[in-house]
């Protein structure tokens, strides 16, 4: 096989997977003949998306904002929270254990609690796709700070640098690779909470949709709800693995890595 | 009138209950501008005389001075070089060449104004290594020598009146390692700083060094001074020479009674 067939096949892979799986559950669903309340044809799903596309859209956007707004606060606070842990063994041992246990809570427990403070609306998804993804972001930033090498400390205190600047020179460069591989992580997770929410509780939003459409038996619409999380997932994931490339190009010793 | 002075220090490492001497009743001096070497064992306690020389670890007895002062907590503005060239790989060479002036005063307050003129300074000490075209490369592109010779000029470039060096050539090959020997050299003639070096390479000790000192095993002790008589500059075929040889199986005699005992 040459080298261009080769690359191209490389990249056709995943639409070749997807379009097997689709056609494979397409024949599942004729052959059995499977009633669409339990499981819609693809082709069916499809003709939702293009029917209700605008209310879609509408509703997915909802979804992504509120998303993202909890993201980038989980990025903000895991990055501030990540640096305090890694650099300070006393911060470390006073918040670690309580990360934890605040990490093992499963979040669709919270957003009961989240409506009674802030009501019904975007703000207890945002809130939700935050807390959830906050935790792989502290934890990575920490471990990147931890794992300095001892030398690189050593020459920076001999050279009388304080500990802000063996911060700033080695520790916050030393963890943006770790942070930006936790971010892939932290986006998927993140789609995840505000879904919860919106699913718990919500008047808005993918998660809300999906719900209400169940609620009338329309299945068709239910999956094609899924499909768009899916979507927007794997496109957010794609804009992260790109940041991650863009910023960190040393941590991949300038290869072009997927 | 010595540079760096250990009056009878020693060191226990303390690890849960468990206590380790690593260093026992070490005495030492060192003139300024004079290179001397630490040869001994393994586990001898060589690279701890590193850390105490520089105040990164205070020693459990005795005491350490350096230029009179005695030394309580990290001295600023010592050069170090470790077996690990621990460059950043997030900057180029000479950027990384350059940290040390964003660091040690007074350089730090004038680097971002000056930077031209460090970049001189950088690019002139690169040339003495002969990496004047690597200089943008980032330190992964970089040989293993190379990165060491780098990590040599970010050891040098705030011209440090002690430079410390932890077996830096350790991990090279032993063609680059000779060769780093001469640039080494070439760079104390001409800059005449102190220079520790800990190795257990005894023609590395000798070649650099004008006096080596010979440690015993853990607990590592002094257990003999000796200077080095040849003229500099030294060469690859100063090694070859009876009188270096000489001292080299001196040295290595020494060191296998320790191993005997």
């Amino acid at each position: 096989m040459s080298d261009w067939r080769r690359n191209a096949l490389r990249i056709a892979m995943p639409w070749l997977t997807i379009a097997v799986l689709l056609l494979l559950w397409e024949g599942v669903c004729v052959v059995f003949d499977v009633p669409e309340i339990l499981l819609p044809r693809p082709t069916k799903v499809f003709s939702v998306f293009v029917v209700r596309f605008d209310i879609l859209v509408a509703f997915c956007w909802d979804t992504l904002w509120t998303t993202v707004v909890g993201f980038l606060l989980a990025i903000a606070g895991g990055l501030l929270l990540g640096l305090a842990i890694g650099a300070s063994p006393f911060i470390y041992s006073g918040l670690y254990p309580l990360l934890i246990a605040f990490n093992a809570i499963p979040k669709v427990a919270l957003v009961p609690i989240l409506m009674i403070w802030a009501g019904v609306g975007a703000l207890p998804a945002v809130v939700t796709a935050f807390v959830i993804s906050i935790f792989p972001i502290v934890v990575n930033v920490a471990t990147g700070l931890a794992t300095i090498e001892p030398e690189m400390r050593d020459v920076l205190r001999s050279l009388g640098a304080t500990r802000t600047e063996i911060l700033i020179k080695v520790g916050i460069p030393r963890a943006m690779p770790y942070l930006f591989a936790s971010l892939k992580v932290a986006i998927t997770l993140a789609f995840i909470g505000s879904v919860i929410a919106e699913t718990v509780g919500g008047n808005r939003g993918i998660g809300f949709l999906m719900l209400s459409a169940g609620a009338r038996n329309d299945t068709p619409t239910t999956f094609a709800g899924l499909f768009a999380i899916a979507i927007m997932g794997v496109g957010m994931y794609a804009i992260c693995a790109l940041v991650e490339k863009r910023m960190t190009r040393w941590a991949f010793r300038g290869e072009i890595v997927n | 009138m010595s540079f760096v002075d250990l009056e009878g220090v020693s060191l226990t490492y303390r690890l849960g209950k468990a206590t380790t001497l690593a260093l026992a009743d070490a005495t030492l001096s060192v003139a300024k501008g004079e290179f001397i070497a630490v040869v001994g064992p393994s586990g001898c306690g060589k690279s701890t005389i590193m850390k105490l020389v520089t105040g990164l670890l205070p020693p459990s007895t005795g005491q350490v001075r350096v230029a009179g002062q005695r030394v309580t907590r990290p001295i600023k503005g010592v050069g170090m070089a470790f077996q690990n060239p621990t460059l950043m790989p997030w900057r180029t060479t000479i950027d990384n060449i350059l940290l040390p002036m964003e660091v040690v005063e007074p350089h730090k307050r004038r680097f971002r104004r000056h930077r031209a003129e460090y970049e001189a300074r950088a690019m002139k000490l690169l040339g003495t290594v002969g990496l004047t075209d690597f200089a943008d490369k980032y330190p992964w592109q970089l040989s293993g020598g190379m990165q060491q010779r780098s990590n040599l000029c970010r050891a040098l470039i705030h011209e440090p009146e002690l430079l410390m060096l932890d077996e830096p050539f350790g991990a090279l090959d032993a063609f680059t390692r000779e060769e780093l020997w001469g640039v080494m050299q070439a760079l104390w003639l001409e800059r005449r700083f102190t220079g520790i070096l800990v190795t257990h390479d005894l023609r590395e000790a000798v070649y650099l060094a004008d006096t080596v000192y010979v440690m015993s095993r853990r607990p590592g002790r002094v257990v003999l001074r000796r200077s080095i008589d040849l003229p500099r500059p030294r060469t690859l075929e100063t090694t070859f020479e009876p009188h270096f040889v000489d001292i080299v199986h001196e040295l290595r005699e020494r060191i296998h009674q320790e191993h005997a005992a």
